[in-house]
């Protein structure tokens, strides 16, 4: 088969680009689509046309005035739907269908711009034209997030016009096995997923192995809640994360790749689909890749919904057709991995991470971050914050700068933003913990979340405010990690069980001295008998609460009361007689009418008899009910 | 409606072969009798186990395990409340509550009785920056309250008293 060279298409790609006046790039991620972000795209396509004006989708790339493209998540998801117009880059947040007109009119055709869609500068008021200026762009770093959100994705000329697939080649023509090791190695790249083994170990440690048929896994079954960076990676930019498979591939010399995506994710599933059929068309993958004697194909697997798959034991049983079940190691995947081969297994950061390195030179990229943690580093920032969003970051930013400068601040429940608001984050998911108004000028990488009893996991980022009761979340995680224990470690199956109902307890006032005691004891066992990763860290989030926030805790098992009134059985609900009308309402919604009182006289709250649901706080119209 | 016998055979027959009847590929396979039926039926599972050398049991380990596969028929529409730690800090058990309430549902129950509406809970959508998220029919909303979250299911009651 004949191919035109990497640099053709690109030079084709700049040469079409050139006869459109404008591109209109439209954020295509899941929350961007959920807010509408399709219907925007078509109305773009009606209003251009209606005006007799042609218009194509970058995927065709007609002969026309102006071009659409739908990008992967630009991270910026509360802000959604986003569309930005270049060549000037204007950008513009939670666009209407109604909107669109007065854009091409405006914006399109006279250039003008349309300040209610800008985002306004927090201090001045001005508006900012332009991504770059707005603080939540301008103080990240996005590296391997930098395509994601810029190109089309379904649109492999997009990727390759942007370098893409030049590493893969580069690795596979003109490099030896061993010298893309070494070029991982001084990289610094460590694994994104969780762990943090150094990414140029793992991939030597299989090239040694001698074998006919090795294997490259990419794990994208991203099941921590609260982390979403894996799915905008996939959906984003699939031909990043297919050219780190590739490399890997090289490596390693491996023949046959997996990667194994959530269920739960069908747009990335799609994507990759769509990334890995034009890749084999392109002759990247496939029988003698790039013209080379090396072959490598890709097959895309799609999960059923089992956290623990995202342990890499589990995950391969689980592509063998069997219970995803860890098994203990070693022997390591690197020596006796997918069906019995040695294997690779990376996580969807650290692979689609590798090109971008190489591309940026990987001494330049190891500069980057801390000296034991070189890079960037995504993460899910999410929770009472102001600006939810997927963010970059080198590693060594602090937590401060994250929350306060990119986040735009901790907000109330109302949505407000207050500053000192600020109560804890959970860093990690469910394997992680918890990191307190002494940690947020801790610089963060691997090695010193691990000294506080966190870690960075995936990199899920909840921040939480004040409101926010530390047993509740304790408990929440206690009850995610118990839902997806595998059940072949007892100590993680029953003592994650056990551990929950201590948990319940507390959260229901019935907990004793020797209930907080067991709880801490149990969450020792867990740890220390736990076979995999799931079972080892899932007690984290237990005992970096208990570490912290103690009080909370005593003051849950002795005073029997929530201080942050999240704890339906903890709360009391009680009328100030200054403040009630003596309307009767909240008489009326109670549902076990522990409310009585007449008419001229504040009515008063039957604490006997109140199954403290909040009905009547929610109801009276003079906030004379408190909790 | 009941499917004749010989035809409900004939597609698993079809998603047989496309994966070569093999073993490793039980995952596959399975997803795809479930996207054909909705569930997992039982002599379907039977079946199987014959065509791929596979003993029941072992069917039925790797069909109980995995949360996405289900072994009894599901409402004609399902809401997926996302439970992960972004949404449960934006309270999505209040949307839980809300639904569980207006449909009849509990922990146990989770299918209505009209067949309409399976609750599910999940773990993470990925979609926290839209948190408290649901999915309704694949369809994602975000920033959802438990006033929006009835709309939604009041409008499709309403829709199948129409048809």
């Amino acid at each position: 088969m004949q191919h035109t060279s990497l640099e053709e298409r690109k030079q084709q790609y700049h040469d079409c680009m050139t006869q459109y006046k404008a591109k209109i790039v439209i954020c295509g991620g899941t929350g961007c689509i959920a807010n509408g972000a399709l219907e925007i795209l078509h109305r773009f396509e009606e209003v251009v046309e209606a005006k007799g004006l042609k218009i194509t989708v970058a995927l065709k790339k007609e002969e026309a005035d102006y071009i659409l493209s739908e990008s992967g998540c630009q991270g910026f998801c509360q802000m959604g739907p986003l569309v930005t117009l270049y060549p000037q880059g204007i950008f513009y947040v939670h666009v209407k269908t109604s909107d669109v007109e007065e854009i091409v009119e405006k914006t399109l055709l006279q250039g003008e711009l349309i300040p209610r869609l800008l985002i306004h500068d927090d201090e001045s008021g001005e508006p900012l034209a332009d991504a770059a200026h707005i603080p939540f762009y301008a103080k990240q770093e996005r590296t391997t997030l930098k395509l994601c959100g810029m190109i089309d994705a379904q649109d492999i000329d997009e990727y390759i016009a942007h370098d893409g697939y030049a590493m893969a080649r580069k690795a596979v023509l003109l490099m030896t096995d061993e010298q893309v090791c070494q070029e991982m190695t001084a990289s610094g790249l460590r694994g994104r997923g969780g762990g943090g083994f150094p990414t140029g170990r793992k991939w030597d440690l299989t090239r040694v192995q001698v074998n006919e048929t090795k294997y490259v896994i990419c794990n994208g079954d991203e099941g921590d809640p609260g982390a979403f960076m894996d799915r905008c990676v996939m959906e984003g930019n699939p031909h990043s994360v297919i050219e780190g498979m590739i490399i890997a591939a090289r490596a390693i010399g491996g023949n046959c790749g997996y990667i194994y995506v959530r269920t739960e994710y069908p747009l990335a599933v799609e994507r990759l689909k769509l990334a890995v059929k034009a890749a084999k068309e392109a002759g990247f993958l496939g029988e003698n890749i790039f013209g080379s004697k090396m072959n490598f194909d890709i097959i895309i697997m799609e999960g059923a919904g089992a956290f623990v798959c995202g342990e890499e034991t589990a995950l391969m049983a689980s592509i063998e057709g069997r219970r995803g079940m860890p098994m203990p190691k070693p022997p390591f995947p690197a020596v006796k991995g997918l069906f019995g081969k040695p294997t690779v297994i990376n996580n969807v950061e650290t692979l689609a991470t590798v090109p971008v390195a190489m591309l940026m030179g990987v001494e330049k990229y190891a500069a980057k971050g801390t000296a034991k943690s070189s890079g960037t580093k995504t993460f899910a920032l999410t929770g009472h914050v102001a600006h939810t969003g997927l963010i970059e970051v080198p590693f060594g930013t602090t937590l401060r700068e994250i929350i306060v400068n990119i986040g735009g601040g901790v907000i109330n429940d109302d949505g407000t933003n207050c500053g000192s608001n600020f109560k804890a984050v959970q860093i990690g998911g469910p394997s992680g913990g918890c990191l307190t108004q002494e940690h947020l000028d801790m610089p963060l990488d691997y090695d010193n979340l691990l000294n506080v009893g966190a870690m960075i996991g995936s990199g899920g980022l909840v921040v939480m405010n004040q409101q926010t009761c530390m047993i509740q979340i304790a408990k929440f995680f206690m009850q995610f990690t118990q839902n997806e224990s595998c059940g072949k470690c007892v100590v993680c199956r029953e003592g994650t069980r056990q551990m929950l109902g201590l948990l319940e307890d507390i959260a229901e006032g019935n907990a004793t001295k020797e209930s907080l005691e067991l709880l801490e004891e149990l969450a020792h066992v867990v740890k220390v008998g736990s076979l995999c990763g799931l079972g080892k860290t899932a007690p984290n989030p237990v005992l970096s609460t208990l570490k912290y926030f103690r009080d909370e805790y005593h003051a849950h098992v002795f005073d029997k009361h929530c201080p942050t009134g999240q704890c339906q059985a903890l709360r009391t609900y009680s009328i100030v007689p200054e403040l009630c009308k003596s309307c009767s309402l909240c008489a009326k919604k109670c549902p076990v009418n522990a409310i009585s009182g007449a008419k001229g006289v504040p009515y008063v709250i039957n604490q006997e008899v109140c199954i403290r649901c909040g009905v009547c706080m929610e109801t009276c119209k003079f906030h004379a009910i408190v909790k | 409606m009941q499917i004749p016998i010989a035809s409900k055979f004939d597609r698993v027959c079809q998603i047989l072969e496309r994966h070569q009847r093999n073993p490793h590929k039980l995952i596959p396979i399975l997803q795809e009798i479930q996207a054909e039926y909705h569930y997992l039926p039982e002599e379907i599972m039977t079946f199987v186990s014959t065509a791929l050398g596979i003993s029941t049991s072992a069917i039925y380990g790797v069909a109980t395990f995995y949360s996405h596969f289900t072994l009894s028929p599901k409402g004609k529409n399902i809401i997926k409340v996302c439970d992960g730690t972004a949404c449960h800090v934006k309270k999505s058990e209040s949307l839980i509550q809300a639904i569980e309430k207006e449909l009849g549902l509990s922990n146990k129950k989770r299918t209505s009785e009209d067949l309409l509406f399976t609750l599910e809970t999940v773990a993470c959508l990925g979609a926290c920056g839209l948190a408290p998220a649901v999915v309704l029919n694949d369809k994602v909303y975000g920033f959802m309250t438990p006033e929006k979250t009835l709309e939604l299911i009041r409008d499709i009651k309403a829709k199948e008293v129409q048809s």
